[in-house]
């Protein structure tokens, strides 16, 4: 029989009969363990991620068994592979259908900055179009990468104040990035 | 079907089209000739058409940019003879600055994508073709990338800037 693990309580006043703690961490933790990835997988970072979907690996044991394949109801848009520029208005329409709050991870090279492909068709990294929280290096990133990257997102989501999304800082940099 | 030689090849096409036809050579077996942009549409028909060549299959349209040339843009048309068990490769020099060629469509359906390549990477305009677009790029590069003038490298790449590398 294998042990049950159950992530611990965030940090709060206990008492006899109750818990008491901020609403954002518990929302946090809720969070952090049931992100749903979009993955975006267009070249060889996307058979990493396929890896790192399977038994060995497992992300379905870190709350991500559910992908989502449709960006209406996705947290996380995993970014995998080469970007065009003719791929590019795609990848943001993506991005602008996703509901907020919304984490995009960029893996591998490509993704982060053109990796190998210094050239006039190719994206020199996603962040020339949408807003990044996590980049992934490696080319391709082996799935441990992969996992410890996730592992990042979920440190940030757990973190993030509820209020966040609406302060006039994210969105400066929403419309820094021309998304209103 | 009996196959052609480059040999035989050469002499039909020397008594059909006489002086038009020039610079023929033969690297590593390829026939290979240059002709002028107001026969080629003949040229291709009469190698498509006559019984004796039968070059049914259209392999591939590009071109190549020799900036130092006066007529510095080769459009090159690679033809196959199914038939006769034979290739051919035919090139036309025109003028980089005023790119027109006429199409090849007229001939082979096929050559509409391959036409619509070698405007979008070098700009050659083919006259008569039913929609000549970009294919690969983004319909806002602006440029065709292709010609020498342009930069391989994209200038927005942050990584690459000298100061990095002590030079």
């Amino acid at each position: 029989m294998s042990d049950i693990n159950i992530v611990d309580a965030p940090p709060g006043i206990e008492g006899s009969g109750f818990f008491a703690t901020s609403l954002d961490k518990v929302i946090g933790l809720a969070r952090s363990h049931s992100l749903w990835p979009l993955p975006f997988a267009t070249s060889c970072c996307g058979i990493e991620f396929m890896a790192t979907m399977g038994s060995h690996y497992d992300l379905g044991r870190f709350g991500s068994e559910r992908l989502s394949f449709s960006p209406r109801q996705a947290d996380l848009l995993m970014v995998m592979g080469t970007i065009a520029k003719k791929m590019s208005p795609v990848l943001k329409q993506v991005y602008l259908q996703m509901a907020e709050p919304r984490w995009v991870m960029a893996v591998g090279a490509c993704a982060s900055s053109g990796g190998i492909f210094d050239t006039y068709s190719v994206l020199q990294g996603i962040d020339e179009i949408i807003p990044v929280d996590v980049y992934v290096p490696g080319c391709p990133p082996r799935p441990e990468a992969i996992l410890d990257g996730f592992g990042k997102i979920q440190e940030l989501v757990r973190n993030e104040s509820s209020r966040r999304r609406d302060s006039a800082q994210y969105q400066e940099m929403l419309a820094s990035y021309g998304i209103l | 079907m009996a196959a052609i030689t480059n040999q035989e090849l050469i002499t039909i096409l020397g008594d059909k089209f006489g002086d038009k036809i020039v610079n023929v050579s033969e690297p590593y077996g390829l026939l290979t000739f240059e002709t002028s942009k107001d026969v080629i549409i003949s040229v291709l028909t009469f190698l498509k058409e006559s019984r004796n060549t039968d070059f049914n299959f259209l392999t591939d349209i590009t071109a190549v940019h020799y900036p130092e040339k006066k007529h510095g843009i080769a459009v090159v048309y690679h033809l196959h003879s199914m038939v006769k068990r034979v290739r051919v490769r035919i090139k036309v020099f025109i003028d980089e600055h005023h790119p027109h060629i006429p199409t090849a469509t007229v001939l082979w359906n096929g050559a509409n994508w391959m036409e619509r390549e070698t405007y979008d990477l070098f700009g050659v305009k083919f006259d008569g073709h039913p929609d000549l677009r970009r294919i690969l790029n983004m319909d806002e590069l602006g440029v065709h990338p292709m010609l020498k003038q342009y930069p391989l490298e994209d200038p927005n790449r942050v990584d690459k800037k000298d100061e990095y590398f002590g030079r």
